[in-house]
């Protein structure tokens, strides 16, 4: 009964996938850099997908995961001068190890609660960047040096400006990150995973320890979350305090209502597509967010399913 | 036959505020047996085995299972040991499918991972839900939903099955089924059945306990319990 | 200045942001606890009520009495209006869903902040305080307008107790908060009651913006702030206490305003934050319990 769906699926995240590869050839410049850009921001909803979509706890605190990443990164490329693989490597630890640090104790509650308790403890990581801003400069933030950007892994030689290297890295993660995904939530894992989210007290008295799977699923999703955080840094250089700021645990919430909670692509989908509303914008008027709040209240009260999530039910029902 | 003790409870008791929904119960269930408990609303039915497969804790007394004390176990722990409890309300996944539902409880069997779909339609074709197997749980009617929880208690393969109401709801043909269903059950299991239907009782139980306010008032064979006045002035009527 | 004045400075000044506080954090805690509903939107409401001070007092520019007297007649009716759209158009849709209000109002944050960005602009603009006298302390020189801040909120904060509890519309509102089934069965209108109970959360909100913008600048971005320490308060005070919400009100706004004078406002703020979590991780019913379902 799955197999002929699980072909279907794979090949379909497959062709998104090889379609982005294409793409590099033939996008002009601006936009190449704004596609790794989306492709690294993808893993980052993503993961935050993982944790809203499938367990269904919506935290609005992921932005600390994503900064865990980009600082662990940053900050010891920037200083202690590490290479930039190591970097990314300390930058996803830090982001999977706050999420579990974060877990034990936030776990407690659920619902409202889980949410503003997120919110709370990201605020207090955002705030502090700023009070410890002799190292972190703070909102002016820090601008890795063209030379930490360059180096040689396995005998190649690399320079993260190049913009053809950055596109494909950003496209390997984006790759890991949707395959890791797909297997993650067909998985037995995956189904408990959604079980919790239906029905956490049935899902207890089939024999699951619902708490270990729910921090389980909190540390993939900050595993993601700083990977995401960590490639950011090494691509595009730059890191500051607002990438910690709750506006930064709001963008992967409105990504991924957008294209559609619950199924794997559609984080893509919805941050391509506001990345793309908020240019279009930002063009007419400095009060772009604008568009991001009517889009919000638009979706959760016509679209709750997203654009992937809607296509999905009427034409797809075996896309994951 | 030699009686094998499955499951004791000794002094159990749960308050709710100044409510003593069960007061000091002493239960003992012998391995295989069918045993019913039945009782008027508010007896504390529902909240006695809720304590024994862990979704309230008792606020005094312990549980033994299979010689074990399993008091301090948690809900999701008791499974393992291999005590299963289907819902009065049913709790099923709503939005899941049939075979979604029945293989959650089964993927949990530690037996080999390429038997899951073989086991999953085996739970579902013993209550004759195997055709149903993609259709999704909430699109059930109540008396298919019924016999889902059934088959997600039965893919558990528990040594104690408690079945919580397991034929409100039912028509009448369904209910025969039901008994044939829970019969077969018994083959392999201890079945603890909270009923409010007395034909079911009367016919499937090899045992009845009788609860009235929180305590046991009467417990033995379905004539003894028939014929006993205190279960009549309380419950049954002449 | 010496340690004692400073300390003495430092209680007044956390004394008056205290009571507007309490102001604040009482119209999130009405709305949370009648209609179980988590307002991120709030701080826009304070923001808008200084917004809306400035505009009103810069149509009488010569008498800023008369200009603040409109506002906080003018403010409340004005954002009263919007949050009652904002009940029948969004919330009663989304049947005060909890996670999806909370969506819905992160969107409301950013539409309300971003059309005053739009119109007001980014800069900060200062409001004449409608009576401007000094007291004059041995160590320092006081803004008399300040002692008006906390006389006005405690006027305030009086009526709404008494409002909530003497009269017939409090015990409307109570009744919904305790069993919304009941009172619809009891034949009280609850969409009504819900839709003026967002009213009331937004007006008072909107005349602490309006009495703090003469001591403050009124900005577009202000409404976070207060929005956090609105959070701290109602959570700490216990979700769904009114008592609870005013005495931790007084105890987070003077204690805030004693470590920003000492210490830095960002480590208070740390601090603040991070207990707020503790406090609903640890005793989710809040510091001074509360009537939770």
């Amino acid at each position: 009964m799955n197999d002929p769906n699980m072909r279907r699926a794979l090949l379909f995240h497959l062709g998104v996938v090889l379609l982005l590869f294409v793409l590099q050839f033939v996008l002009p410049a601006y936009h190449h850099t704004n596609f790794a850009r989306i492709m690294v921001l993808a893993c980052y909803a993503i993961g935050y997908n993982i944790l809203v979509g499938y367990t269904g706890l919506m935290s609005l605190g992921h932005a600390m995961f994503f900064a865990a990443g980009l600082y662990g990164a940053g900050l010891t490329i920037h200083y202690f001068g590490l290479p930039a693989p190591v970097g990314f490597m300390l930058g996803i630890l830090a982001g999977t190890g706050l999420a579990i640090a974060v877990g034990l104790v936030a776990l407690r509650t659920s619902g409202v609660s889980f949410m503003i308790v997120t919110m709370m403890i990201a605020q207090a990581c955002y705030l502090a960047t700023l009070y410890f801003g002799s190292v972190t400069r703070g909102d002016e933030g820090i601008v890795l040096r063209p030379e930490a950007r360059r180096g040689i892994f396995f005998s190649l030689p690399f320079d993260l400006s190049n913009p053809a290297i950055r596109f494909n890295l950003a496209l390997i993660l984006f790759a890991v990150c949707i395959f890791g995904a797909l297997a993650l939530v067909r998985s037995e894992f995956g189904r408990v995973l959604v079980a919790v989210r239906e029905n956490e007290e049935r899902t207890r008295l089939l024999g699951y320890d619902t708490n270990r799977y729910k921090l389980l699923a909190l540390a993939a999703s900050g595993a993601m979350a700083g990977a995401a955080g960590a490639m950011y840094v090494l691509l595009f250089s730059y890191f500051g305090s607002t990438f910690a700021s709750i506006e930064y645990s709001i963008l992967p919430l409105l990504w991924v209502l957008l294209g559609g909670a619950g199924t794997v692509v559609g984080p893509f989908v919805g941050t391509l597509l506001m990345f793309y509303i908020a240019e279009f914008s930002s063009e007419y008027t400095s009060a772009y967010k604008l568009v991001v709040g009517v889009v919000l209240v638009l979706l959760v009260l016509f679209f709750p399913k997203g654009i992937a999530g809607s296509l999905r039910e009427r034409y797809a029902p075996w896309l994951p | 036959m030699a009686a094998v003790t499955l499951l004791t409870t000794q002094g159990l008791s749960r308050q709710f505020g100044g409510l003593n929904a069960v007061s000091n119960v002493d239960f003992t269930l012998q391995a295989g047996e069918i045993r019913a408990i039945i009782g008027p609303n508010g007896a504390g039915k529902t909240t006695l085995v809720s304590m024994i497969c862990g979704r309230i804790a008792p606020t005094a007394g312990r549980i033994a299972f299979e010689g074990q004390d399993v008091t301090g176990l948690r809900d999701w722990q008791r499974v393992s040991r291999g005590i299963a409890y289907t819902f009065q309300i049913t709790s099923i996944f709503q939005n899941l499918s049939c075979y979604d539902n029945v293989a959650l409880a089964a993927q949990r069997q530690r037996h080999r991972h390429a038997d899951l779909p073989h086991r999953v339609m085996d739970s579902l074709d013993r209550v004759g839900l195997a055709s149903r197997s993609s259709a999704i749980a909430g699109t059930l009617s109540y008396g298919h939903q019924r016999l889902l929880e059934v088959a997600i208690g039965l893919a558990l393969q528990p040594k104690l099955l408690i079945l919580d109401e397991p034929t409100q709801g039912l028509a009448e043909d369904e209910i025969v089924g039901f008994c044939a269903l829970v019969r077969e059950i018994a083959a392999n299991a201890t079945v603890l059945l909270i009923e409010h239907n007395m034909q079911v009782v009367m016919e499937l139980a090899h045992r009845i306990t009788v609860m009235n306010n929180g305590s046991i008032l009467a417990e033995g064979a379905p004539a003894e319990i028939r014929a006993d006045c205190r279960v009549q002035a309380a419950y049954l009527g002449t | 200045m010496s340690f004692g004045p400073k300390l003495f400075l430092a209680l007044m000044e956390g004394t008056v942001s205290a009571f507007v506080l309490a102001l604040t954090a009482l119209g999130l805690s009405i709305v949370f606890g009648v209609m179980r509903v988590v307002n991120v939107a709030h701080g826009e409401f304070f923001m808008l009520g200084a917004v809306l001070a400035w505009a009103f007092s810069s149509l009488i520019p010569d008498m800023p009495a008369a200009g603040f007297a409109l506002a906080l007649a003018g403010s409340p009716i004005i954002v009263g209006a919007i949050a009652v759209s904002a009940d029948r158009l969004v919330l009663r849709r989304l049947n005060y869903g909890p996670e999806a209000t909370i969506v819905a109002t992160i969107g409301l944050l950013y539409i309300i902040q971003q059309i005053v960005l739009m119109t007001y602009g980014p800069d900060a603009r200062p409001v004449q305080p409608p009576i401007n006298f000094r007291i004059v302390f041995p160590w320092f020189g006081y803004s008399g307008y300040k002692l008006v801040v906390v006389a006005a909120s405690a006027v305030l904060l009086a009526a709404t107790w008494f409002v909530m509890m003497c009269t017939r519309l409090g015990l409307v509102m109570r009744a919904t908060q305790f069993d919304r089934e009941t009172a619809q069965a009891f034949g009280i209108p609850v969409d009504r009651v819900y839709s003026l109970t967002f009213a009331l959360g937004a007006a008072l909100a909107c005349i602490a913006g309006v009495l703090i913008v003469p001591i403050q600048q009124a900005h577009y971005l202000m409404g976070l702030d207060p929005l956090l320490l609105s959070f701290i308060v109602v959570i700490v005070g216990g979700l769904g206490s009114l008592r609870g919400t005013v005495v931790a009100a007084f105890v987070i706004g003077i204690s805030e305003g004693v470590i920003s004078v000492f210490f830095s406002a960002t480590l208070a703020k740390i601090i603040a934050t991070l207990f707020v979590a503790l406090v609903l991780i640890f005793r989710p019913a809040g510091l001074f319990g509360g009537k939770r379902s």
